[in-house]
């Protein structure tokens, strides 16, 4: 801004007093950024970049709070909802404990296949007259109504001899319509003609004794046998052993995330030691450690994570977490570590450098104020795509079972559990598959926006 | 070039040697080893077993003994596959797993010149914005999930077509390749796809193209000798690292698609503490790794003038 | 303006035609590579044809192998793969016919007494070669396992025999051991003791016969490769791709050719994922396939035929018992023991139908005198009782001089099932009496290092028998022996162990048992958790194909194609 003259009146002595030397000239300026803010400042233009960084905070929050606002144990076993999908039915009903069954019948009389007591997704106890030609009994359950020639379903037990004509089946009941069929056996076990098919469908039932431990119900309470209760609410449906899908997203997020974030910290951090070391000394030490990294750069990095998770070992109730990341760093470090000392090596040499020491700058200056602000984009960047790949790492890792040991959820391993159920409970794969997918893409999209963003040559391009 | 090349050499095999020792330590580490059985066995058995296998030894001297039959390239013989030498295994099932790792990334590399070109070219419209959805879910999803995915898609593709179309896992014909190569290269395209995208929009700007325009040259000739041309340099650059990844990387798509690649000979020979398929494999691909990195370096100086061998 | 938009069209148009262009040469070139790669790889190859998994016009069955067979020299073999290509390729003495009982072999008839047994062999049966298989096959065999040069890990199955534990030591000569061929045709065996079930444990492939030449002329590789092998059995192996593909062809030398319907038994995929293997099926590749309790639903859903066996396998918790483990003591295991279910493991965890709730640590298929064992010594195992269990934890906490009891380390395999049972088990303890359990997941030769150190509180075990006899399973808490991992050393039990091996009257023998089941159930010296059970799915084509506990499983030999 050009500064107003000042209003002189004409005969006062010192009118005609030239202007002082440092009298500021017409200067065109903006506010004096620095580095950062200038980085800052372009990566808030880039929506991409500033999404991604939004959802990595929410991401964090989800990890962080989310088991706060969600209380709900990762570990405990709702065994009477195994692989519940979201938004399934809650409604069941509350029964006495499993009696042992000796084959009595509410309807002593009934002929055919039929039910010794109503069905409950505790047991079902089928009963059917004997048939003269049978010399054992095969029993069938279908999901599906059963025509004649077709496939009966899954063989639940044989029984061995004709007059054993009951069978109890507590197999995985679920309150939906079942198909069973009973076959005749001839005495080698082969299926012979005759058969009988009755539907049923099971009653969802708790017992009072599970409801009070899983806190459904209040001992004050003084529910009865009969009563109707709901049982508990998993908003993501519950994975294969009837755990919390939410809760376990939200702890296998801590695993993930912390291998995800810790690995890659401390890999870049041991790196850029290492490789502003050898930059700054030069010579034969610079030559000697960077042979080293040479070597470790060189092994083949799947092949030895695994020798190395296996070689490291995970004691009885360990996680596991610890020997993947360190495993991870001992492979990982020595591309940071290049990178750095070649930074550092080039910007040694550079012009404004030199330009400060003839100046006269201390050392200090010069890596406050040149060494770090031209290292600190790559190694950020670096940083940033590092986590992707690390996140990787441990899904992989956990694919071929050599993962987080169990019961720690992870992403990976939930991914890999939910893998084998994919056609028949697919939100055990959707749900863990899908945060991977976001958060990797999340940092991914960021490390392009902070590399645009920290690109020396963009600075002054509006 | 000739004192280059010795020198990158004897580096090349030190390197194995480093990685050939960090293998056998890291390796003995492990508690048990392979001799041991599930139906348990005499201290007598198991004496002549550990006899027969030399692992009676002190483990100084087996590490001497190992590193004399290294240099005579000879690993020795699989504890699992009890009549196999380890250099038959990898004679036999590397060849596989190379012919799917150079396809996935001759896949990876069209394609993703291809797929980056043609989403430059139609930069903000339709063909850019379904390319780089794609493009995004193949950077975000973990490749056994496309693994697991592109075989159930196969399965019921060959189901709608009431025919075979293609085979949904093993291995031996052509089209037992088509699959398994392409869910490999999936991730390595999709990162290409960005690239090559972004190197095409960066040259639409060039002088030189601006130039060539300017001389009216015809657009045809614009497109293929200058702006494809040079932008397909830094998707060049790249290719080399991602060979090492894809190589080893094959691990998931050799498990799901039950190819008998050396991938898979890995894991399974880690699970069963086989010492020598372990040592034979992570030597062989470590030196593989290690020539290649050596050879691709070389042909850059044949290749750019400006890059001086030193 | 409008002019430079229609330049910019056109330099779009003519760009795209040269991408499509440069498309078109890509996809060609590509196809040419993968020939060149096909061809090149030609050896390496499977050569996995895309024929149907039963294909009637050339008699062909298909089917998955789920590793690559270890080792297909029989003297040597511990495996179930290698055991089962073994078992269609040779043929011992004796055999187990599609009804899973006892059938000639080579031998046509046999006879066992307390001290000896003889076996007159049959003068058709033929090696691949078209000479005889004679007594001398089986000596040589006999011997070779129990060579100590050749370190067989089986070989203990051979020590019935007179001299063979000693020859075994390297104690006396190989020469010296209890068998002899009396002539070509007659095999005479001297056995150290009396040995009930020693007529079905020659079906076992450690005692196949081994031609004395042959094996000398493959010097070394005998069972390397598929021209290394020769074969007495209903198939000869014509093909053998490593780690890719076995194939196996109708023998013509096997003497029941009757028997042997199918031409070809063909395995071109070896792997053991189960969903490649469900795709298989699928796809009509694969005439059979295991489901796992994820694809039930599936199979349900595409309407196959399923089955259900039980392989003959018994798992278990099994204490570690060692001094100075707090597992020791009776009270803790008692209180675990009612604390767990092993019915809700089995109906509610692992989902499927095969699997039997653990009772006892003999399975329900072994035979007593006239009826099953289990039916004749029932188990009685007791039901899970929160308060009784509470009631131990108290006492053994009492007598351990314990505030609350340490954590103990469940070690654990690295298969899909351990995971599950380990995590239900945590769970369900912790619930139950506020005992926290540290999973040690290890893979298989860690965890079986671990479990002869001892270093475990608790491991999860399982046996499978390696003869059809109870004794397989009654002898394995017997102090002496090896497998015992958790060292329980009980005088008791010693003492009826060795009434069991060395009875010859079945009533006897069966009551000998029934006290062993006694013992390891009062004093919960294990946990058993379920017999395992295998649900598969068939061709609808294919007939005949024989599941087995003891011996090669699945047996092909017997199968037909139905009509289609």
């Amino acid at each position: 801004m050009a500064e107003t003259s000042p209003t002189v009146t004409l005969n006062e002595p010192g009118a005609f007093e030239p202007l002082h030397a440092e009298q500021r000239a017409q200067v065109l300026s903006r506010p004096s950024l620095s580095y950062w803010q200038d980085a800052w400042i372009r990566l808030k233009a880039n929506r991409r970049a500033l999404g991604s960084l939004y959802i990595i905070i929410a991401l964090l929050l989800f990890t962080v709070v989310g088991p706060f606002v969600w209380q709900v144990d990762p570990a405990a076993q709702d065994l009477d909802q195994i692989s519940t999908p979201p938004g399934a039915s809650r409604a069941a009903t509350l029964v006495g404990p499993l009696q042992p069954w000796d084959g009595s019948t509410l309807e002593p009389d009934r002929p055919g296949l039929h039910l010794a007591e109503p069905a409950t997704t505790q047991s079902v106890r089928l009963l059917w007259d004997p048939w003269p030609e049978a010399y054992g009994y095969r029993v069938y359950r279908n999901i599906f109504p059963v025509a004649p020639g077709e496939a009966l379903g899954l063989p639940m037990g044989d029984t061995f001899a004709r007059d054993q004509t009951r069978f109890e089946d507590r197999l995985d009941l679920q309150p939906r319509t079942y198909y069973y069929t009973v076959v005749a056996l001839d005495t080698y076990g082969e299926e012979l003609d005759r058969q009988e098919s009755l539907e049923v469908t099971p009653n969802r039932v708790i017992t009072i004794d599970d409801a009070l431990a899983r806190g459904l119900i209040a001992p004050a309470d003084d529910r009865q046998v009969g009563d109707s209760v709901r049982l508990a609410l998993h908003p993501l449906g519950t994975d294969y052993l009837g755990r919390d899908m939410l809760a376990r997203l939200m702890h296998g997020a801590r695993v993930s995330l912390f291998i995800g974030i810790a690995a890659p910290f401390l890999f870049v951090l041991f790196g850029v030691v290492y490789g502003s070391t050898a930059g700054f000394l030069g010579g034969h030490v610079d030559q000697a450690l960077m042979r080293f990294a040479d070597f470790v750069i060189a092994l083949p990095f799947l092949l030895f994570m695994i020798l190395f998770k296996i070689a490291f070992g995970i004691g009885p109730g360990e996680s596991g977490i610890m020997p993947m990341v360190v495993a991870m760093v001992v492979l990982l470090w020595p591309a940071t570590a290049r990178l750095v000392r070649g930074q550092i090596l080039q910007v040694r040499e550079e012009g404004y450098v030199s330009a400060a020491r003839l100046l006269g700058a201390p050392t200090g200056y010069l890596v406050m104020r040149h060494m770090i602000p031209n290292t600190m984009g790559v190694i950020l960047v670096t940083l940033t795509f590092a986590v992707p790949s690390a996140i990787f790492t441990e899904a992989f890792l956990s694919f071929i079972g050599m993962g987080v040991a169990p019961p720690t959820p992870s992403w990976g391993s939930m991914c890999n559990e939910g893998i084998k159920t994919m056609l028949t409970y697919p939100h055990e794969l959707i749900f863990p598959a899908l945060l991977i997918s976001i958060t990797v893409l999340a940092f991914n999209l960021l490390g392009d926006g902070l590399r645009d963003a920290l690109d020396a040559r963009m600075r002054s391009r509006e | 070039m000739w004192r280059y090349t010795v020198r990158r050499l004897i580096q090349g095999i030190i390197t194995v040697w480093f990685i050939a020792t960090a293998t056998f330590f890291a390796m003995h580490s492990v508690p048990g080893d392979p001799l041991t059985q599930d139906r348990a066995v005499t201290a007598d058995i198991r004496a002549n077993l550990e006899a027969k296998y030399g692992l009676d030894k002190p483990l100084g001297q087996q590490y001497l003994i190992f590193l004399g039959n290294l240099t005579r390239g000879d690993f020795g013989i699989s504890f699992t596959q009890k009549n196999r030498e380890v250099n038959d295994i990898i004679r036999e099932h590397f060849p596989v797993s190379a012919t799917l790792g150079i396809l996935a990334i001759v896949f990876a590399g069209l394609g993703g010149v291809l797929w980056g070109a043609l989403t430059a070219l139609y930069r903000n419209r339709l063909p850019d914005v379904v390319i780089m959805f794609l493009v995004i879910l193949g950077i975000s999803v973990p490749s056994f999930v496309f693994a697991a995915l592109g075989q159930l898609a196969l399965v019921n593709l060959n189901d709608l077509l009431g025919v075979s179309l293609l085979p949904v896992a093993g291995w031996g014909t052509v089209w037992h390749m088509l699959v398994p190569s392409l869910v490999l290269g999936l991730g390595t395209m999709a990162y290409l796809t960005r690239l090559m995208r972004s190197s095409m929009l960066e040259i639409v700007n060039a002088d030189y193209i601006r130039t060539a325009k300017a001389k009216g040259l015809p657009p045809t000739r614009i497109f293929s000798r200058h702006q494809l041309r040079n932008a397909i340099l830094p998707v060049i650059t790249v290719l080399g690292p991602s060979i090492a990844a894809i190589t080893t990387g094959g691990f998931v798509v050799e498990l799901v698609f039950a190819i008998p690649g050396l991938g898979r000979y890995f894991v399974q020979a880690v699970q069963q503490l086989d010492y020598t398929v372990i040592m034979g494999t992570t030597v062989f691909y470590g030196a593989f790794l290690v020539l290649m990195v050596i050879v691709v370096d070389l042909l850059y100086g044949v290749v750019d003038p400006r890059v001086r061998l030193e | 303006m409008s002019q430079i938009a229609d330049n910019q069209r056109d330099f779009t148009r003519s760009a795209g035609r040269q991408l499509l262009l440069f498309a078109v040469l890509a996809v060609s070139g590509v196809a040419l590579l993968m020939l060149g790669l096909a061809w090149a790889s030609g050896m390496t190859g499977a050569g996995a044809g895309l024929s149907r998994g039963v294909d009637p016009t050339t008699g062909t069955i298909t089917a998955v192998l789920r590793e690559e067979p270890p080792q297909l020299n029989s003297s040597m073999s511990t495996d179930q793969v290698s055991g089962m290509v073994l078992g269609h390729l040779k043929e011992g003495l004796l055999r187990y016919d599609e009804h899973n009982e006892l059938a000639p072999g080579v031998a046509e008839r046999w006879e066992v007494t307390a001290t000896d047994a003889t076996f007159w062999l049959r003068k058709d049966a033929r090696w691949s070669d078209g000479q005889p298989v004679t007594a001398h096959d089986f000596v040589f065999a006999w011997r070779l396992a129990l060579d100590p040069a050749n370190a067989s890990e089986y070989s203990f199955i051979l020590y019935p025999i007179l001299n063979a534990e000693a020859v075994n030591r390297g104690e006396l000569p190989l020469e010296s051991l209890g068998v002899e061929a009396i002539d070509d045709h007659t095999l005479h065996v001297r056995l150290a003791r009396p040995v009930a079930y020693f007529a079905k444990l020659v079906a076992f492939s450690t005692f196949y016969p081994i031609r004395e030449d042959f094996y000398r002329s493959t010097q070394g590789r005998y069972g390397a490769d598929h021209d290394t092998l020769l074969y007495n059995g209903p198939f000869v192996m014509t093909r053998w791709v490593h780690g890719a593909h076995v194939r196996m062809e109708k023998n013509p030398h096997y003497w029941d050719q009757d028997r042997v319907q199918i031409r070809v038994l063909d395995f071109p995929y070896i792997t053991s994922d189960p969903n490649a293997q469900l795709n298989l099926f699928k796809d009509g590749k694969i005439a059979y396939t295991t489901l796992t309790e994820e694809n039930l639903n599936e199979a349900m859903v595409q309407g196959w035929h399923l089955h259900r066996f039980m392989d003959g396998s018994v798992f278990y918790i099994e204490f570690n018992h060692r001094e100075g483990r707090v597992t020791r003591n009776h009270h803790l295991r008692k209180a675990i023991a009612l604390a767990l279910d092993p019915g809700e493991l089995v109906y509610r965890v692992i989902k499927l139908p095969g699997y039997l709730p653990g009772e006892s640590l003999f399975p329900v298929w072994l035979d007593g005198v006239e009826r099953p064992l289990r039916q004749e010594k029932p188990a009685n195992w007791p039901a899970a009782n929160l308060a009784e269990a509470r009631r131990h934890l108290e006492l053994a906490k009492r007598e351990l001089g314990l505030e609350r009891i340490p954590p103990l380390v469940l070690l654990s395999g690295d298969n899909p099932i351990s995971n599950k049972q380990s995590e239900y088990y945590q769970e369900s303890l912790s619930r139950s009496l506020g005992i926290e359990i540290r999973i040690d997941k290890q893979i298989f030769k860690q965890r079986l290092a671990k479990m002869t150190s001892g270093d475990f509180d608790m491991v999860l075990a399982g046996w499978g028998p390696d003869y059809d006899d109870p004794l397989t399973f009654a002898d394995l808490f017997a102090s002496w022996n090896l497998n015992n991992r958790g060292r329980y050393n009980n005088p008791e039990l010693d003492r009826w162990v060795r009434a069991a091996q060395n009875a010859t009257d079945p009533r006897e023998r069966v009551d000998a048992f029934g006290e062993i089941q006694r013992i390891l159930i009062d004093d919960a010296v294990i946990l058993p958790n379920y017999e395992r059970g295998v649900v598969y799915v068939t061709d609808p084509q294919l007939r005949g194909m024989v599941r087995r506990s003891v011996g090669p499983d699945p047996d092909f030999t017997n199968v037909r194609i139905a009509g289609g």
